[in-house]
């Protein structure tokens, strides 16, 4: 398989203090990896450097979603292809959305139980509604990995549950910082715990279980 | 005794910078005090003080037509000039790392609406295009300023997200103009409260708003008149939501070129003229170098300097009287101090920061005969009413606990020692708009740098009156550059 990235001994400084230390990290088209670790572990910066390196081959979920709250459901959805229409249609689809990608906006938002909704501004949506129109917006780029930073965190475990195999579906690569144990080892094949910015193990999600994974979180000083 | 607690008390002072600037901001002001002419030079102002607030009471519109054309008229100057201004403001603002940019919006905005006003009129003559330029270019340079902090300030989260790297314009537009709209549209409202108060100012050079009719009526005694044309005025500020609201927007924009009045036809030949030749001392046409900088050297000496530090003093005078006066106004509008009358405290503020400086100086010169008292009054109230205003709100909002002290001890003890340390950043802030408006205030006929510009331009002295404005503009960037190295918190949007 081919290889996206890759990094030996990976470290990164802010200010002082070291986020990452001697991380070794490499990822394969197709696979799926769950990041795992307490908050602080260094998963985001994991993440904000697999993008930088994979740049436009990745559709990003931050943790802050980045939503414009001034405007619409829709409207940021369809943020996520700027590229494929001219400044000018880009610009009268601002005021009077264009009706191809509306057409594809809303049946994806029907997907993630966002149906009816793509005209509401989303500064007033509430916070799971606001990640699930994060992660339309993700899909709709149609980009072959998937780059999420606890994507599911504010919605019931259920939904979060199903929103994420969804997403995983649609990107044959995906790297997901997680909180829920149970998740990363039901829907990823490779699991990497970080700890205090190291490498805690990255093993086959088969190879371990749950009692490890809590276990893992207990050692780090507390289950968020 | 005191000799000796002196040095004692300057130390603790040392400790307490807001508590030192101020108080030795008033100290300055105080010795500066002497320098002014402060006396009062009528006779007797208070039957005529009588006869103007009966007019304000009773007011009179003596021909609606009129009264409508200069509503309309002020109106589409502010509508004329802001979209434009707003637009130019944008592509400045996408420019503003470059630092020529950054010095030419600095300086364009240094100049006063109406000397910029004074200026296009020598080309334009008493045209629609001189009054709309000359709230155009000024705005344009500050939205320039506002806007490039504004998408600064965005965050790049939504830019990251859809791998927008700083190139490409549809990112921008949908990553950062996006982001920055809600608070770019409310400060254009804002902005455009301002330039209905410019549009209304320009009248006192001659366009035909509102403030041209107000001078007239003032003029000649006509008080009843005035009220009514006052009225108008604040009826259509308080107003701006209702005959403003968004869907009259572009309506209103289009129809505000109609609504201008008629231009006399340009002549593109004066253009060179006034460029090439009008603008310049006799030494610098003649290509005679060291004359022209003797010439410019001695105009800086004997008429520059002198007018520049008389400004200076009527607005450190009449910023020390406005901080004065925040103590003394701002617990009226309070509920806590005042209690039932805080709404009368309110309404008095309202009507003190709604009126124009230059509008307060006229109406003062007029009772009082022209002193610096006028300006120096109008300055320290309309900016303290503005100060005021946000410390009385600030002063409502101060958790206060069951058993505090009440009215003078509330006062004393409990708000104006938290509130003081804003309301000085406030003022401190002010600072620049005051100083900004006493050189206005010149060409009403106080002794500050605009009655040398106003002349110099009423005697076609054009090379003295640029070099004039350029130093104001100087003076304004200085000073600029000054405060906002002091305050401790820039004051956002506060007031006009």
């Amino acid at each position: 398989m081919t290889l996206l990235f890759a990094a030996s001994e990976l470290c990164v400084r802010r200010g002082e203090r070291a986020v990452l230390s001697g991380i070794s990290f490499a990822l394969r088209a197709g696979e799926r990896v769950a990041l795992v670790g307490t908050s602080g572990a260094g998963k985001s910066t994991l993440i904000a450097e697999l993008h930088r390196a994979l740049e436009d081959e990745a559709a990003l979920c931050p943790q802050d979603l980045g939503l414009v709250d001034a405007l619409s459901v829709y409207h940021n959805v369809y943020m996520g292809r700027l590229e494929e229409r001219s400044f000018l249609a880009n610009l009268w689809n601002l005021f009077f959305p264009l009706p191809a990608p509306r057409r594809e906006v809303t049946a994806l938002l029907a997907e993630f139980g966002l149906a009816g909704r793509w005209r509401e501004p989303v500064g007033r949506l509430s916070g799971g509604e606001r990640q699930r129109v994060a992660l339309c917006r993700a899909c709709f780029r149609r980009r072959p990995v998937f780059l999420g930073d606890e994507p599911v965190s504010n919605l019931d475990p259920e939904q979060g549950r199903r929103l994420l195999r969804q997403v995983l579906e649609r990107h044959s690569t995906a790297v997901v910082a997680l909180h829920d144990p149970a998740l990363a080892l039901d829907c990823f094949d490779r699991i990497v715990g970080l700890a205090g910015g190291r490498l805690a193990f990255d093993r086959p999600a088969t190879a371990l279980d749950r009692r490890f994974l809590a276990d893992f979180y207990l050692d780090r000083g507390g289950v968020s | 005794m005191i000799a000796a607690a002196f040095p004692d008390f300057l130390k603790r002072l040392g400790r307490r910078p807001v508590l030192a600037a101020s108080l030795g901001s008033l100290a300055l002001a105080l010795l500066l005090l002497p320098t002014l002419d402060l006396a009062v030079h009528r006779q007797d102002p208070w039957p005529e003080l009588a006869r103007l607030a009966r007019g304000l009471a009773v007011p009179r519109v003596e021909e609606w037509r009129e009264l409508g054309g200069a509503l309309l008229t002020t109106i589409a100057f502010a509508f004329a000039a802001v979209p434009f201004a707003a637009v130019a403001g944008v592509a400045l603002a996408l420019a503003y790392r470059m630092w020529a940019v950054r010095w030419l919006c600095a300086c364009v905005r240094a100049v006063h609406e109406v000397f910029w006003g004074l200026l296009f009129m020598q080309i334009f003559g008493l045209s629609a295009l001189t009054g709309v330029l000359a709230i155009a270019v000024p705005y344009a340079a500050i939205f320039a300023r506002v806007f490039a902090d504004l998408f600064a300030q965005q965050s790049p989260l939504p830019g990251r997200a859809i791998g927008w790297a700083g190139r490409g314009a549809s990112g921008w537009l949908y990553a950062v103009a996006a982001q920055a709209w809600p608070s770019a549209a409310a400060y254009l409202r804002y902005r455009f409260e301002c330039a209905l108060r410019a549009s209304t100012i320009l009248g006192f050079i001659g366009l035909p708003t509102l403030g041209f009719h107000l001078e007239s009526a003032f003029k000649e005694g006509h008080y009843a008149e005035a009220g009514g044309l006052l009225w108008a005025f604040y009826l259509l500020l308080a107003g701006i939501r209702f005959w403003a609201a968004r869907p009259w927007v572009p309506l209103w924009c289009l129809a505000a070129w109609w609504l201008l009045p008629e231009s006399p036809p340009l002549q593109t030949s004066l253009l060179g003229q006034f460029f090439g030749h009008d603008l310049w001392p006799a030494p610098l046409r003649e290509g005679d170098w060291s004359g022209a900088l003797r010439w410019y050297g001695a105009e800086l000496l004997q008429v520059a300097l002198p007018a520049a530090g008389r400004t200076l003093a009527i607005s450190l005078v009449a910023l020390a009287l406005a901080g004065v006066s925040v103590l003394g106004l701002y617990p009226l509008a309070s509920r806590a101090v005042a209690r039932r009358l805080a709404p009368a405290g309110h309404a008095l503020l309202l009507f003190l920061r709604a009126t124009p400086e230059l509008i307060l100086a006229f109406v003062l010169l007029l009772l009082l005969g022209p002193s610096a008292l006028p300006a120096v009054v109008a300055l320290a109230v309309h900016n303290a009413a503005i100060v005021a205003y946000l410390s009385a709100r600030e002063a409502d909002r101060l958790p206060l606990r069951p058993d505090a002290p009440r009215a003078a001890n509330l006062w004393a003890y409990e708000m104006t020692p938290r509130l003081w340390p804003r309301a000085a950043a406030l003022l401190a802030y002010r600072f620049e708009v005051i100083l900004r408006e006493s050189a206005i205030l010149g060409i009403l006929g106080v002794w500050t740098l605009g009655l040398y510009i106003d002349t110099a331009f009423a005697e076609l002295r054009l090379p003295r009156a640029l070099f004039l404005i350029a130093v104001t503009a100087a003076l304004n960037v200085a000073v600029e550059a000054c405060t906002r190295r002091l305050a401790v918190g820039r004051g956002a949007f506060a007031g006009g």
